[in-house]
């Protein structure tokens, strides 16, 4: 197709997309107004429920086959970086040299780690009642296991993470979201209803199968983002690609085997 | 009040979003992309949005432009390790995938691995 060809054809979809946006924009409630119709709906639902955080009762209760859809698509990102990022033959791997940390920053470091981590556990653990929940709360246990790569160096965060833990981790936490699910068939309800007691409102103990589903999610966002991260610091770092071999006979016609 | 804050994050998210489109240097980019990221969670706190603020903090404002900075440095150390010199023996002109602004300072595989 041709530049031109592109451009036009480019333009109209454009303006059949803008013509639906604004017609769709219109019919929508106002902006910050006081009423909004699915709004009001959710938060309904989630008090039915006996969910306080009306956003994690749509994300594991009314909407939690939607959420099995998203960490699967996680699940399989995490996958193909670690497929795509994997040491290929010839690529050597070289440990990088430990390198001095200023005792500002390994202070810092050792007194920050304990605070994220636990800060991000629990976010994870009050999902159904606070903001936040698995997702969030992962990403935060995630990244606070790297402030000790900011401390210390590369080899003690190798050496205080055993990656292959978190791989298993990884799957585990999207297993358990499916086994969940078809738990909740076996007792007699649809794939992922609440089924489990709603609890008393705004305990810990509250909202049923979110909890579950919610610590499910923590453990897989945290470990695959945990493998995410170690595939990217592993090529950045250790895995160097292979020398370029002269002269090994591969430019000669013919060169017989044997 | 919370219409002048609401403006003012969605200034803000205008700009940095701006400034993350105009900078052309990778490393530069990832780091306005982490202010565009914070921005973003201010904007989404200011219209009742916490959940959201906190993905876009961890996220955006944090692993995305690691990811991002530690695919430049694997490219860079790949494009330093010629037949010639290997990768400690500094920087290399030829590695140079920004256009003008060059390397800066610390960017040199000789760095012993940090970043």
């Amino acid at each position: 197709m041709t530049r031109r060809g592109r451009l036009v054809l480019f333009l109209a979809a454009a303006a059949v997309v803008a013509a639906l946006l604004a017609a769709a924009f219109v019919a929508l409630p106002h902006f910050g107004g006081a009423h909004h119709p699915y709004g009001e709906r959710a938060v309904r639902a989630a008090f039915a429920h006996r969910t306080a955080n009306a956003i994690a009762s749509v994300n594991f209760d009314q909407r939690a086959f939607d959420t099995l859809g998203e960490e699967s698509i996680l699940f399989a990102a995490v996958l193909g970086a670690l497929v795509l990022l994997r040491q290929t033959a010839g690529e050597r791997r070289r440990p990088p040299r430990p390198t001095r940390v200023s005792p500002a920053i390994r202070r810092l470091g050792v007194l920050l780690l304990p605070v994220t981590l636990l800060v991000g556990l629990y976010v994870v653990a009050h999902g159904q009642i606070t903001p936040g929940g698995g997702f969030q709360g992962g990403v935060v246990v995630a990244t606070a296991l790297h402030l000790l790569y900011v401390a210390a160096d590369y080899g003690a965060l190798e050496r205080l993470r055993p990656l292959s833990l978190y791989e298993i981790g990884d799957a585990a936490g999207e297993a358990a979201y499916a086994v969940t699910g078809i738990a909740t068939v076996l007792a007699g309800s649809a794939f992922l209803a609440n089924v489990l007691p709603w609890g008393t409102f705004g305990t810990l103990s509250s909202a049923g199968t979110v909890v579950v589903l919610n610590a499910a999610v923590g453990m897989e966002v945290a470990c695959g983002v945990v493998v995410l991260l170690a595939t990217f610091l592993d090529q950045a770092l250790e895995i160097e690609k292979p020398e370029p071999r002269q002269g090994d006979g591969s430019a000669r016609p013919g060169g017989g085997g044997g | 009040m919370t219409d002048v804050l609401l403006a003012l994050a969605l200034l803000l998210v205008a700009v940095t979003a701006t400034a993350a489109v105009l900078n052309r240097e990778p490393v530069r980019q990832a780091l306005v992309l982490s202010f565009l990221g914070l921005a973003l969670a201010l904007l989404f706190t200011f219209v009742q949005a916490p959940d959201v603020s906190l993905s876009q903090l961890a996220v955006g404002s944090a692993v995305t432009p690691l990811m991002i900075v530690l695919t430049v440095r694997k490219v860079r150390r790949d494009a330093g390790t010629g037949p010639g010199p290997g990768p400690d023996s500094g920087p290399d002109p030829s590695a140079n995938t920004g256009p003008a602004h060059g390397r800066s300072g610390g960017d040199g595989p000789g760095e012993g691995g940090r970043r």
